[in-house]
Parts: structure tokens; C-alpha cells; sequence
């Protein structure tokens, strides 16, 4: 999905000022204004910037920036295998998402696989999603479990007691050996079940319903 | 909500000058808008200087306000002072419909709405780990990534830069899910489809932004993330922040509400809720999406052929009959005025075709001007309602020539099973006796 939509040339326009924004909008009007009384003139010409905001240091952009790419970039140190995983799932996982991952009221199922990996979830409305059935990529679980998990404590697990509990997940779906070790290296090569059945929007307006 | 009258509080803006105008009490003021703690009825306290009003009898209790006393003749008597903010009528008790808890969601009352505008207060509200308090001095967005200068613009900062304001829509992607999964005849227009709301947002254009921080070459990507306990993050194509993105900061004139985005939201019109990241904090310039939680086991859908729909960022033309709706009733034959709401995430709606035969033969609706891009339309027809049972509904088309699907329509190309995006249309059965009721497809 790496976008063919946009550009260089897009780029290129920002800075030559050809966007739609409020500073275009404005050079606009003033063309259409004509001649104007001897004492007015045009508001100054915008600079190509306005200086406003302060540097932002790498340090500030490492602190917030924790996106985990599937590529793997943006996957901290540590390690964690199914074994030490199994411990922090029922720390601080299974009251929510239940012993098994079958999901109580308050959090889904997170691990169940579809007989022979169908993926007619459009066909089945009782078909429920899982990491195991329907989650591409496998660093969205390092990403969202690091952001968000759990979730009366984000930001409270060691990075590898996240590696640890995304181990045990991906076990526990199946997809991975009991004794794997997952890592910055090993992650971005754990391949998902439903990592093909994604596709484009092909949505664009116009008569024919999509 | 209501004011609490043992707090005395000087009204701003009071005049100095007593001969000014007429000076009520506190006192007055107590009696004019008794609210008693327990919520019980006061009787109605005439006020100094004034002879007594006639007693009239009490009014029936179903119309009566439990906390407010209703004077019986308003021309006999003044009413309450100004006040520090605005409150409705007693008589009008409009209210979202909150359910679950951290990760929870609250309903637009439509039916309870006219015109266009979803006040402030009714905005609906769709929150994946509560609603994020921040204090507006210590907020800060970072946009960073491929860009010539990494930078973090506080609040006063993007009030300084130029803003715009447009009025959009806002709707999440999942709104009608619960009719589509489980419909049922005395759902309100609120239940069926109360995840959209529509206002002025006002806010720094994204391009501005960009000009600050100078996007490099090769970028096409824009991660947003939100402060929020989710940190919620979504992938937006670079080319949606080129053209009509904004970071907004207000909604129908103030500040917004800290359930809307408190102090700062990426608003992308047209595209669904969930990618006009509230709280948003961060923004990466890059030349991938993230494969977020939120755009991969979430907000994309399921198709009939066994695959799903990703990054399905735009909401597409939609409407639906607020008025004649359940639990409304027609009290007699003639004539009555069928009212709704249509909108397209692609630009104007079009046209507004109603059908009070269940689908034989529609009429055009006549639009609210001005139809504005990307934002709730309003239609209305007049319909002289013979007195037999009918289904009325409403079929929307927008300026691109799309016209909102049926419900078979829609099965037949996504699938039963599949989510987000239930745009088809619907539907009220009307009674031979005047009830109304959201008409259940098979």
C-alpha cells in the first residue's frame, strides 16, 4: 500500500505556494478586489514562512514518536518468548481479554483462527476478528500493545514484557513456535494469516456503487 | 447542568448604573428559576412589589419540568436576570446516549434537531480510552519526519497563524451499524444513525503548517497520533493534508469540547471520524502508512469476496428521515412535512429523492440552501398523508452522480458480515394509525 497517489510534484507545490489554502485563498481576493481607494493597499505578502513554533529536538521526537513500522523500524530493544509472555498475559491481559483470549463483555477475542484461514468475514456476520484471522501485520500488535495496553495502565509494560506478551499472542494464534524469541530482528518476519486480504479502497464517487 | 441558584455569582456585563434597567434580586431570581436539590417542584413565588398573578391550575404533570417552576401567566410577572451561560427551555431535554466506559460512544439526538447545525453539546462522541483532560498551556503538536525542520507549535502558536473556519460534517464510519446487525421497529434516529454531526470548525489549514516546517520530497504519508490513552494513530495520505486538512481548534465558535478534541483535532472533511484524530499531538511526515491498530483489525471492511477494504477513508452520500420518525406519531390525515438530513463526504448533495410509496415512485425534495460541500444537507417535502399505512424513506445523490445504494444493493456488494461505511437507504413504516416505525428490511 506505499502510496502511489502522491508526489514529488505535490511537494513541489507546497512550498511554491500553489495549495488551497488560506494564503492562497487570500492572494485571490485581493486580484479580484481591482482598484482599490488611494488609501488602501494590500496586506503584505505572506513569507514562505512565519517562523512561528520552535524547534523540536531529537530528544522530544524520540520521546513521543513509538510507531513500530512493518518494516520493523521502530522496534526498541529487548525480547520476549511465549513462556515469559504466558505470565504477563495473565498479570495484566486476562481479566480483560479472558484466560484464554476468548474476550469477556469489555474486550474482544484476541486468538482463534478460521477453519483454513477462510476470511469470509463480508459472507459470515457471526465470524468474530482475531489476531490470528485477521490482523496483516504483526508489529501493529508491538505498536498497539506498547501504546495502549493494558488499558488502565498504558505505557506500563518494560518493552519486553510487550515483546514477551506479542510472543505469547502470536503462539497462542498458532503462528509461531512455543519457543520462538521475538525481537526487534524477528518480528518483521512473523508473517499473519490475513496478511493478503487487504486491498485498496477502490471507492471514487460516481454512478456505480463500489 | 442547570444553574445551581446558591451560588451567587456577579453577571458579567451588569450594569453599574442601578436606574440602568429594572434590578431583580437574588431573591427574584430564586423564585423565577426555582431548582430545588431534590428535583422537586416549587410552587411559583410572586415577586416583590408585583400584585398576586391569578392561580392557575397546575399544569398536567407529563409536561412539567421537575426542577423549574413554570409561572402561570408569563406576561404577569418578569422572568429570571440575565445569566453566565446559556440553558434550554425546561421543556426541551435533548441528550446524547453515553454507553460503555473507557472505550465508549454517545448519539446525536437527530430527531430532536432542525436545520443543520449539531450544537456543541450534542456533538456525539466516540472515545477508545476516555476523553483526554489536557491543560491548553501545556499542549503541544510536533510534526516532524520528512520535513526540513522538525517543530512544536503550542496552542498560541497555531492561534497566531492564519486560521479558516468551514462548516463539514463529521460522522464515524461505523455509524448504522446497529441497524444493520440488529434492527429493530423503535429505533430513533438517533440509534439508527447519530454517529454524525455538523458545525464550523475553525483551525490552521495543514498546508500552513507545512509551510512552517517545509515538506520534503518524496513524502506521501501523514501519521497522526492523539494524546489521548490510545495514543490513537491513523495514516493519511500526504495528499489529503495538501488539500483540505485542518488542525481545528474550535467548533461553532468556541473552543472545543474536551470530548470533541480538547484543545486541538485533525479535521480531514469527508473522511471518517476516526482519521480526524482528536487530541492529535503528533503528526510524522512520511512515505508509508504505520499499519496501525486502527486502519487493520479496525475501520476497514469486510467484502463479500472474501477480502477487506483498507484505508476506506471517505464517507460516501447518505440521508435519513428525521421527521415523520419513530417515536413520533402523525396525529391526523393532511398535510405534514417529511424532513431530513443527507450528506456526501464527496462534495454537495445533489439531490434528495422521497418516496412515501416504499420504493415505487419517488418525488424530489426540496434542499435547504446553501448546500454546502461536505456538510449536513437539510431536505423537505410536503406530503399529504391520506391516512393509510405507507413507508416513506430517502435516497440521497451526491455531485459526483453517486446515488446511496439499497440495503440489497449493499448486501449484494459487501456482504452481510461486513462493517463500516453503512451508508443504504432507509426507511419508516407509517401506520394506519399514525404510529411510526424505522422500516426493518428482511
Amino acid at each position: 500500500m506505499r502510496a502511489s497517489v502522491v508526489s514529488v510534484a505535490i511537494a513541489v507545490a507546497v512550498t511554491a505556494g500553489c495549495d488551497r489554502g488560506p494564503l492562497a485563498d487570500r492572494a485571490r481576493r485581493q486580484q479580484s478586489l481591482g482598484n482599490l481607494p488611494a488609501d488602501v493597499r494590500p496586506a503584505p505578502e505572506p513569507p514562505p514562512q512565519f517562523g512561528i513554533g520552535r524547534v523540536a529536538s531529537d530528544s522530544e521526537v524520540a520521546a513521543w514518536d513509538v510507531d513500530v513500522s512493518p518494516d520493523g523500524v521502530g522496534l526498541p530493544q529487548g525480547s520476549g518468548t511465549p513462556g515469559q509472555g504466558a505470565a504477563v498475559y495473565g498479570a495484566k491481559c486476562a481479566s480483560c481479554h479472558g484466560a484464554g483470549g476468548e474476550g469477556t463483555p469489555v474486550a474482544p477475542k484476541i486468538i482463534g483462527r478460521a477453519v483454513r484461514d477462510s476470511f469470509a468475514f463480508g459472507r459470515d456476520p457471526t465470524m468474530v476478528k482475531t489476531v490470528g484471522n485477521y490482523w496483516p501485520y504483526s508489529t501493529t500488535l508491538f505498536d498497539y500493545v506498547r501504546r495502549t495496553m493494558p488499558i488502565s495502565a498504558p505505557g506500563s509494560l518494560t518493552n519486553s514484557e510487550v515483546y514477551a506478551v506479542v510472543a505469547f499472542l502470536l503462539a497462542e494464534n498458532g503462528i509461531i513456535d512455543g519457543t520462538a524469541v521475538i525481537d526487534s530482528l524477528t518480528l518483521p518476519m512473523v508473517r499473519m494469516p490475513a496478511r493478503d486480504r487487504f486491498v485498496p479502497d477502490d471507492r471514487k464517487g460516481g454512478p456505480v456503487f463500489r | 447542568m442547570r444553574e445551581d441558584p446558591e451560588r451567587e455569582q456577579e453577571p458579567a456585563g451588569e450594569p453599574t448604573d442601578p436606574a440602568a434597567k429594572p434590578r431583580l434580586t437574588r431573591r427574584d431570581a430564586i423564585a423565577a428559576v426555582a431548582v430545588t436539590a431534590g428535583g422537586a417542584v416549587l410552587a411559583s413565588v410572586p415577586l416583590a412589589g408585583q400584585s398576586r398573578a391569578p392561580q392557575a391550575p397546575a399544569p398536567p404533570p407529563a409536561a412539567t419540568p421537575d426542577s423549574v417552576t413554570i409561572p402561570a401567566d408569563p406576561t404577569r410577572a418578569p422572568g429570571p436576570p440575565t445569566s453566565p451561560l446559556g440553558v434550554r427551555s425546561p421543556f426541551e431535554t435533548p441528550a446524547r446516549t453515553p454507553i460503555g466506559a473507557i472505550s465508549g460512544a454517545s448519539m446525536t439526538p437527530l430527531h430532536k434537531l432542525t436545520g443543520t447545525v449539531t450544537p456543541s453539546d450534542l456533538v456525539f462522541e466516540r472515545h477508545h480510552a476516555g476523553v483526554a483532560i489536557i491543560d491548553p498551556a501545556r499542549y503541544r503538536l510536533m510534526i516532524h519526519g520528512m520535513v526540513d525542520r522538525p517543530t512544536v507549535f503550542t496552542l498560541d502558536d497555531l492561534r497566531r497563524l492564519p486560521n479558516i473556519s468551514r462548516t463539514v460534517f463529521l460522522e464515524c464510519s461505523g455509524n448504522g451499524r446497529g441497524a444493520f446487525r440488529t434492527p429493530k421497529r423503535d429505533m430513533t434516529p438517533q440509534q439508527i444513525d447519530g454517529m454524525t454531526s455538523n458545525g464550523e470548525w475553525t483551525g490552521v489549514a495543514l498546508t500552513t503548517l507545512f509551510r512552517e516546517v517545509g515538506v520534503r520530497r518524496g513524502a506521501s504519508w501523514l501519521r497522526a497520533e492523539g494524546g489521548d490513552a490510545a495514543r490513537l494513530s491513523r495514516s493519511i495520505p500526504l495528499a489529503k493534508g495538501l488539500d483540505d486538512a485542518m488542525i481545528a481548534y474550535a467548533f461553532n465558535g468556541e473552543p472545543l469540547r474536551p470530548a470533541n478534541g480538547y484543545p486541538a483535532r485533525l479535521m480531514l472533511p469527508g473522511y471518517e471520524g476516526n482519521t480526524c484524530v482528536k487530541w492529535v499531538r503528533r503528526i510524522e511526515v512520511t512515505d508509508a502508512p504505520g499499519m496501525f491498530r486502527d486502519e487493520t483489525s479496525k475501520y476497514t471492511d469486510p467484502l463479500a469476496n472474501g477480502t477487506a477494504r483498507q484505508f476506506s477513508f471517505v464517507m460516501d452520500a447518505k440521508s435519513i428521515i428525521t421527521e415523520p420518525a419513530f417515536p413520533s406519531r402523525l396525529s391526523a390525515p393532511g398535510w405534514i412535512q417529511i424532513s431530513g438530513l443527507a450528506w456526501s463526504g464527496r462534495g454537495r448533495v445533489e439531490r434528495v429523492d422521497v418516496t412515501v410509496d416504499g420504493g415505487r415512485s419517488w418525488m424530489l425534495a426540496e434542499l435547504q440552501e446553501p448546500v454546502l460541500p461536505v456538510a449536513h444537507t437539510r431536505f423537505r417535502l410536503m406530503w399529504q398523508w391520506d391516512g393509510k399505512a405507507a413507508t416513506i424513506a430517502s435516497r440521497a445523490t451526491d455531485e459526483t452522480g453517486y446515488v446511496q445504494p439499497t440495503l440489497a444493493e449493499f448486501r449484494d456488494k459487501r456482504g452481510a458480515g461486513t462493517d463500516y461505511h453503512f451508508n443504504y437507504v432507509r426507511g419508516w413504516l407509517i401506520g394506519a394509525d399514525g404510529t411510526v416505525s424505522f422500516a426493518v428490511e428482511g
